[in-house]
């Protein structure tokens, strides 16, 4: 069973779509103990990052998604909620991430057209559950101002984390995944098939981690 | 590369398609989640349905239409015709919708666009403008063309910028109906004006008019209607045309 956590984001309904569309299991819900007894998370999100992270405390579900991701539960975050797991973003300095991750999340330098809106591609990094079956430089549809930067240093976590990038001005991070870990910049729920796919293979990960435990 | 989109526009009225798509063979012409859903099949990047449901009491159901076609087709939807409220935009965009897009209630409530970017994101917020040459320069019109405004549409798609906008729908009334090919020159005015992504509208004949607006006329994306639901062009046919012609689209 997903667990889809519902704290008011935009495309709740469309994640919903797509987990109902495939068949997956899910419940949606802002109920601090089922977040923290989940066995697989899905946070999804579009919008603003300090009101994603104030919504999150007014729930009061950080410490329950942070409980779940202690015991190493399959986690996607979608656009602000793969930006939730890193420590901050510009976009709200003042409110910190969850801080699972380093990094901070920063807005696209002046001189490119924002939001960074339409289908771009990804080019596919090392062998990633995500995106397993897919292949070339598939196109995804994105809608964001901020991004996660693919750091310099080759040690640095979201340089070895980054599953795609994606050029806009600059390669950004598009995906991650790290262990149970897994976010995604672009929005699966709306990028066609491709999209699916990426829904499907995170579902199928789900399964099989479930499996494995019982 | 970030590609240049193609976007179908779907007149709704009392949930049902106006103008319906005719050279597909679909089960119901008339339904808006299955011309969608043909649509992408076909290959175009996003569709905006428009609501021209007159009556008040039938406005509900673009809501229900918005539900039931975001629950087959996962491509970016738009809806624009009738949002006046941050109300109205809530309804259609927790229903599956990514965004909405506002013009005449925007122009008479300009601090709608900014209660709508702060509630929603920008990203969901698409300022639709109607403009018309007049004299040296574009004047925006409102209530679906009938009404002239005192406003000049470079400076409004800069306000609206400012106010709070994601996007620019900008329709050419000149253009519009004339399958003529798209307004470059005013278009590339407002493209150059604003750093939000403009989408060129009205006058759509051939696929050479889509490459034109989306490199002389520098827009983010074009959108056509009748053209599209005629067959007389394809959208996949389109596409390989932009390619060929060394413009980046997703195919």
């Amino acid at each position: 069973m997903i667990t889809v956590i519902d704290y008011g984001a935009g495309n709740l309904r469309s994640v919903e779509n797509a987990l109902h569309y495939l068949g997956a299991p899910y419940q949606v819900t802002s109920k601090a103990d089922e977040v923290a007894q989940a066995n697989a998370l899905l946070l999804p999100g579009v919008g603003h990052f300090g009101q994603m992270m104030r919504s999150l405390a007014m729930l009061d579900l950080i410490l329950p998604i942070k409980e779940a991701l202690g015991r190493k539960v399959p986690y996607l975050g979608i656009c602000l909620g793969m930006h939730a797991l890193f420590e901050a973003s510009e976009e709200a300095p003042a409110l910190p991430g969850l801080g699972i991750l380093s990094g901070t999340i920063r807005r696209f330098t002046p001189g490119l057209k924002v939001p960074h809106m339409g289908w771009n591609q990804l080019q596919l990094k090392k062998s990633s559950r995500l995106f397993r079956g897919l292949s070339g430089d598939p196109y995804v549809y994105f809608a964001h101002y901020f991004y996660l930067p693919q750091d310099k240093n080759s040690k640095s976590a979201s340089r070895e984390n980054a599953a795609a990038l994606t050029s806009y001005g600059i390669d950004f991070v598009a995906a991650i995944e790290r262990g149970n870990l897994q976010g995604v910049q672009f929005h699966p729920e709306k990028s066609g098939d491709i999209g699916l796919r990426v829904v499907r293979n995170f579902v199928d990960d789900c399964l099989r981690s479930a499996g494995e435990r019982d | 590369m970030l590609a240049k989109r193609v976007i179908a526009c779907l007149d709704v009225k009392d949930g049902r398609v106006v103008k319906g798509i005719q050279f597909l063979d679909l089960r119901d012409a008339g339904d808006p989640a299955e011309l969608a859903a043909a649509y992408n099949r076909e290959g175009v990047d996003e569709v905006i349905f428009l609501d021209i449901t007159a009556s008040a009491e039938k406005r509900a159901l673009i809501v229900e239409t918005v539900a039931r076609t975001a629950r087959q087709v996962f491509i970016p939807l738009a809806v624009g015709g009738g949002i006046r409220s941050v109300a109205d935009a809530r309804g259609i965009l927790l229903s599956g919708a990514d965004k909405v897009s506002v013009n005449t209630a925007a122009v008479e409530n300009p601090v709608l666009i900014t209660q709508l970017s702060e509630e929603f994101g920008s990203q969901a917020v698409v300022l639709a403008i109607d403009a018309r040459r007049n004299g040296d320069s574009w004047s925006v019109y409102t209530y679906g063309g009938r009404k002239l405004t005192d406003r000049n549409a470079i400076e409004w798609a800069a306000e609206g910028e400012s106010l709070g906008a994601g996007e620019i729908l900008l329709t050419s009334m000149d253009c519009d109906g004339t399958q003529n090919g798209f307004d470059c020159a005013l278009t590339k005015a407002i493209s150059r004006a604003v750093m939000i992504p403009v989408i060129a509208s009205g006058g759509a004949g051939n696929a050479e008019h889509f490459a034109q607006v989306l490199t002389e006329g520098e827009a983010d994306a074009a959108l056509a209607a009748s053209i599209f639901h005629y067959g007389t062009v394809r959208v996949s046919d389109l596409k390989r045309h932009l390619r060929s012609q060394g413009i980046t689209v997703r195919l």
